[in-house]
C-alpha cells in the first residue's frame, strides 16, 4: 500500500492528510459543517411548514408577510445575506446586550450558522411545502374533515403524510443545498470544511491534495444523503404504483 | 342532548325519531343560487333518495348537511340538535360540527379513501384517532368490516392497487366503522364502470334492509325506486316533487319530472 502512495508520488499526500494532523482538522470541520446544515434544514422545514400553511389558509397580512419573507430571501445572494443576517443580528444582539446593562456577547458561531442558514432554507422550504400540499388531492382532506377530524388532526395525520410524496425530491434538494451552504460561512470566520481546507492547504501549500480531499468529502456526503432520501422517498410514496410500473 | 330531545326520545319510538331535518336551506356559489329553498325531514330508518338532472343541487345538497359546504341561509338539525351557524351560514360552534360529523357517515363519488393507508388502517384511523376507541377493538371490528363488504383478505392492500368498486366497498367499511346514526351517500357508483356498479349496489341495499337511515343522491333510477321509501326529486334547486317510490316513479306529477325520469330510462 505504501510503495503505492510512494509510485504515485502520494505519500507526502497521505502524511498530510493523516488525521492527527491537517486530516484531522478537515473532519472536524465537516463535523462542524454538517451540524450547521442539520441544524438549519430543520430549522427550515419548521419555517417552511408554518410559512406553507400561512400562505395557504393564512389570513390577508400573514399572507403578505410571508409573501415578503420568500420574496426577498430568494431574490438577495445567499452570501449577501449570510453577510447581513450574519452582522445585523450580531449587532441587534449587542445593542440589547448593552442597552439591558450587559457587556458585548460572543456570538455563538453554530447558533448564528444556524439561524442565517434556517432563515434562508425556510424560504426555500416554504414554496417546496406550499407547492406539495396543494398537489394533496382535495378529497383526501374533504374525507377526513367529513368524519369529524379537528384541523390540527388533519395536518397531522392526512396532509402531511399525503403531501410527502410530492415535498421529499424538493425537500432532498434543499438539503444538499444546506449542506453546501454551510461553505459560505467561511466568509464570517465559521470553522466548516471549507475554511479548514483553507486554512490547511495555504499553510502546506498543498492546494491540489486538500481541495481534492474536501471535494471528496463533500461528494461522500451527497452519496450517503442520496441513499437516505432514497429510502425516505420509497417510504413516503408507500401505497402508490410505481410510475415504470407494467412490463415496459 | 338536552332535555327535550331526552324526552323526545322517551315519547317516540325509535323508528319515528326524526335523523336529518333541513329547514328553508339556501345555497349560493357566487351569484349562481344552486339551492332556493329545502326542505327535507329524514326519520330514522328512511332512505330517502335524491335524484335529478344534473346541476340540480342534490350534491350540494348532500354536502351542506354536514357542512363541507357552507349553506348561505337556512336551518339543519341533525338527531334533534339544532347545528349553530353564523349569519354567513358557517358553523359558529367547531367542536359541535365535528362531533355531529362523526355520526353522519359520507361516501363520497371519488371515494376519497386515504391513498397512504391500507384498507385496513382506512378503516381504524376515524374510530381510533377521532372516536378514541382502543386499538384492537377497533382493529378486530375492522376485520369484520371489511370482511361484510366483500373484502376480507385484502386488509394490507392500499387502495390504488384496488378497483373502483372495491375501493367504494372499503369507502363504506370506513363509513360503517364510525357507527354512524345516518349515512350520507354522494353518487356512489357514477364513478364506476358499469360491471362493477352491481357490487357496491348490494352492499348498499344491505345497509338500506338492515334499518340504516340513509340520504342517497344517485342516477340509479331502478335502485332508487327498489331501496329508498321516500324519493326527492330535486329541479334547479327546488324540490319539485317527493314521495313513494311507487308513486314518484309510477305516477309522477310534474311535466319535469315525467320528462326527467323519461330521459334516464
Amino acid at each position: 500500500m505504501t510503495g503505492l502512495f510512494e509510485l504515485l508520488g502520494l505519500g507526502a499526500s497521505a502524511e498530510l492528510l493523516s488525521l492527527s494532523g491537517w486530516g484531522g482538522n478537515l473532519l472536524r470541520g465537516l463535523a462542524n459543517s454538517l451540524q450547521i446544515a442539520f441544524g438549519a434544514y430543520g430549522l427550515g422545514l419548521v419555517i417552511g411548514l408554518f410559512g406553507a400553511y400561512g400562505k395557504l389558509y393564512g389570513g390577508k397580512v400573514t399572507r403578505d408577510l410571508l409573501a415578503i419573507y420568500t420574496t426577498v430571501i430568494r431574490a438577495v445572494p445567499e452570501l449577501v445575506l449570510i453577510l447581513i443576517l450574519y452582522y445585523v443580528g450580531s449587532d441587534i444582539i449587542n445593542k440589547i446586550s448593552e442597552g439591558l446593562g450587559g457587556g458585548r456577547v460572543e456570538i455563538n458561531g453554530v447558533a448564528a450558522g444556524i439561524w442565517v442558514l434556517g432563515v434562508v432554507q425556510g424560504a426555500y422550504a416554504t414554496e417546496v411545502l406550499r407547492g406539495a400540499i396543494k398537489a394533496v388531492p382535495v378529497g383526501q382532506i374533504e374525507a377526513a374533515k367529513s368524519y369529524g377530524m379537528p384541523a390540527f388532526m388533519i395536518m397531522r395525520r392526512v396532509t402531511i403524510p399525503a403531501m410527502m410524496s410530492f415535498a421529499v425530491p424538493g425537500l432532498a434538494n434543499l438539503w444538499l443545498i444546506a449542506t453546501k451552504d454551510t461553505a459560505l460561512l467561511a466568509v464570517v470566520g465559521f470553522n466548516e470544511l471549507t475554511l479548514e481546507t483553507r486554512q490547511a492547504a495555504s499553510s502546506t501549500r498543498a492546494y491540489f491534495t486538500f481541495f481534492l480531499a474536501a471535494g471528496f468529502l463533500y461528494l461522500m456526503v451527497t452519496l450517503c444523503s442520496g441513499a437516505v432520501f432514497a429510502r425516505v422517498e420509497k417510504w413516503a410514496r408507500r401505497g402508490q404504483p410505481s410510475l415504470k410500473g407494467g412490463t415496459s | 342532548m338536552d332535555t327535550a330531545a331526552a324526552a323526545a326520545s322517551v315519547l317516540e319510538p325509535a323508528t319515528h325519531r326524526e335523523a336529518i331535518r333541513v329547514e328553508d336551506l339556501h345555497k349560493s356559489f357566487g351569484n349562481l343560487e344552486v339551492l332556493k329553498g329545502v326542505n327535507l325531514t329524514a326519520h330514522q330508518g328512511d332512505v330517502v333518495a335524491i335524484i335529478g338532472g344534473s346541476g340540480s343541487g342534490k350534491s350540494t345538497m348532500l354536502r351542506c348537511i354536514n357542512f363541507l359546504e357552507t349553506p348561505s341561509s337556512g336551518k339543519i338539525v341533525i338527531g334533534g340538535e339544532d347545528v349553530a351557524m353564523r349569519k354567513d351560514g358557517s358553523p359558529s360552534n367547531q367542536k359541535q360540527i365535528e362531533r355531529i360529523r362523526t355520526k353522519l357517515a359520507m361516501v363520497f363519488q371519488q371515494f376519497n379513501l386515504w391513498t397512504h393507508r391500507t384498507l385496513l388502517e382506512n378503516v381504524i384511523e376515524v374510530p381510533v384517532h377521532v372516536l378514541k376507541v382502543p386499538k384492537a377493538e377497533a382493529i378486530e371490528r375492522a376485520r369484520e368490516l371489511l370482511e361484510r363488504v366483500g373484502l376480507g383478505g385484502k386488509e394490507d392492500t392500499f387502495p390504488a392497487y384496488l378497483s373502483g368498486g372495491q375501493q367504494q366497498r372499503a369507502a363504506i367499511a370506513r363509513a360503517l366503522a364510525v357507527d354512524p346514526s345516518a349515512m350520507l351517500f354522494d353518487e356512489p357508483t357514477s364513478a364506476l364502470d358499469p360491471e362493477l356498479v352491481g357490487e357496491v349496489l348490494t352492499v348498499i341495499r344491505d345497509l338500506a334492509a338492515e334499518g340504516r337511515t340513509m340520504l342517497l343522491v344517485t342516477h340509479e333510477m331502478k335502485f332508487a325506486r327498489e331501496v329508498a321509501n321516500n324519493v326527492v326529486y330535486l329541479y334547479q334547486g327546488r324540490i319539485e316533487e317527493q314521495g313513494p317510490p311507487a308513486e314518484v316513479f309510477g305516477n309522477p306529477q310534474s311535466e319535469r319530472l315525467k320528462q326527467f325520469l323519461s330521459s334516464v330510462a
